[in-house]
């Protein structure tokens, strides 16, 4: 059960600017070490750009969650979007069908605790990250 | 629309990147800085990121856009300030920035360029497997 939850809206880039500018404060909210908001921060950044550029649009759902004594940030990432035909592919360090750098999903993989990926061709995808404190 | 400033100190450019950039106005930075490098035969570019909070692979990817514009127009680029957290996180991100001079502070990455144009372009770097 989440203990706080929103929705924000990403369809331009301001609204990239400004779901990062959430996940610093629930990140600084939960007390996260500095270098831990940074990877946090840094990996909305680039999710949520994704959403924006290879989803069309979507929306960041951010999570307050608990597991015993613990607590961390959930954001799951959806759009309508094409989907991802080959995601071992997409996941891969440098893979990018869009002359970005390809360090997107590899890279916010590593920056997080958890990471997970559905997406289907012509239905969209979804991206769930956790951070634990 | 907004745009970074730009100064030109001498022969060289400084940017002090002090918001949380969008996408755009990255872009325009990067065209803003390799116009002016060219119109005033700039030979160094100093880049302060102190008040950036994280620089991610887009960002990144500007960065080194810049120092590869910049050194084929015979400038070199310096990036200043960089928080140990960004650094940390850069590298685990995969990014890391490689060809692009780095100083703690834009004192010393001043110094750094002021020896570059002193000395004039470094000899090319080799990999030690040639003769
Ligand atoms: N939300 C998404 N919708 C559709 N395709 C996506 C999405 N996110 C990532 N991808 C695909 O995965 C590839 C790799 O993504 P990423 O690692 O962020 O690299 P980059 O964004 O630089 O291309 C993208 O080029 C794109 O093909
Ligand atoms: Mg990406």
């Amino acid at each position: 059960m989440a203990l706080k939850r929103e929705t924000y809206r990403i369809d331009v880039s301001n609204d990239v600017v400004r779901v990062r500018q959430v996940a610093r404060s629930w990140a600084a909210e939960l007390k996260f070490s500095l270098v831990d908001q940074t990877k946090f921060v840094t990996a909305t950044s680039e999710l949520a750009r994704n959403t924006l550029e290879h989803g069309g649009g979507g929306t960041m759902t951010a999570e307050i969650v608990e597991n015993g004594t613990k607590k961390g940030i959930r954001l799951i990432f959806d759009d309508q979007g094409p989907g991802i035909a080959n995601i071992e592919l997409a996941l891969r360090d440098g893979y990018t069908s869009a002359g970005g750098m390809g360090l997107g999903l590899s890279g916010s993989k590593r920056l997080v605790n958890e990471f997970e990926i559905n997406s289907e061709p012509g239905r969209g995808t979804t991206v769930t990250i956790i951070r634990w404190k | 629309m907004d745009r970074i400033p730009i100064l030109k100190v001498g022969d060289c450019l400084l940017v002090t990147i002090q918001v949380d950039m969008h996408d755009e106005l990255a872009m325009s930075l990067q065209e803003d800085l390799t116009s002016q490098i060219a119109r005033y035969g700039s030979r160094g570019v100093l880049i302060d990121i102190s008040s950036l909070e994280i620089v991610d692979s887009f960002i990144g990817r500007m960065l080194a856009n810049i120092a590869a514009m910049s050194r084929v127009l015979d400038a070199q680029t310096v990036l200043t300030g960089m928080q140990p957290a960004v650094a940390i996180t850069l590298v685990e991100l995969g990014m890391a920035l490689p060809g692009i001079k780095t100083a703690l502070n834009v004192e010393r990455g001043m110094q750094l360029l002021q020896e570059y144009m002193d000395e004039g372009p470094e000899p090319e770097e080799t990999d030690g497997s040639e003769a």
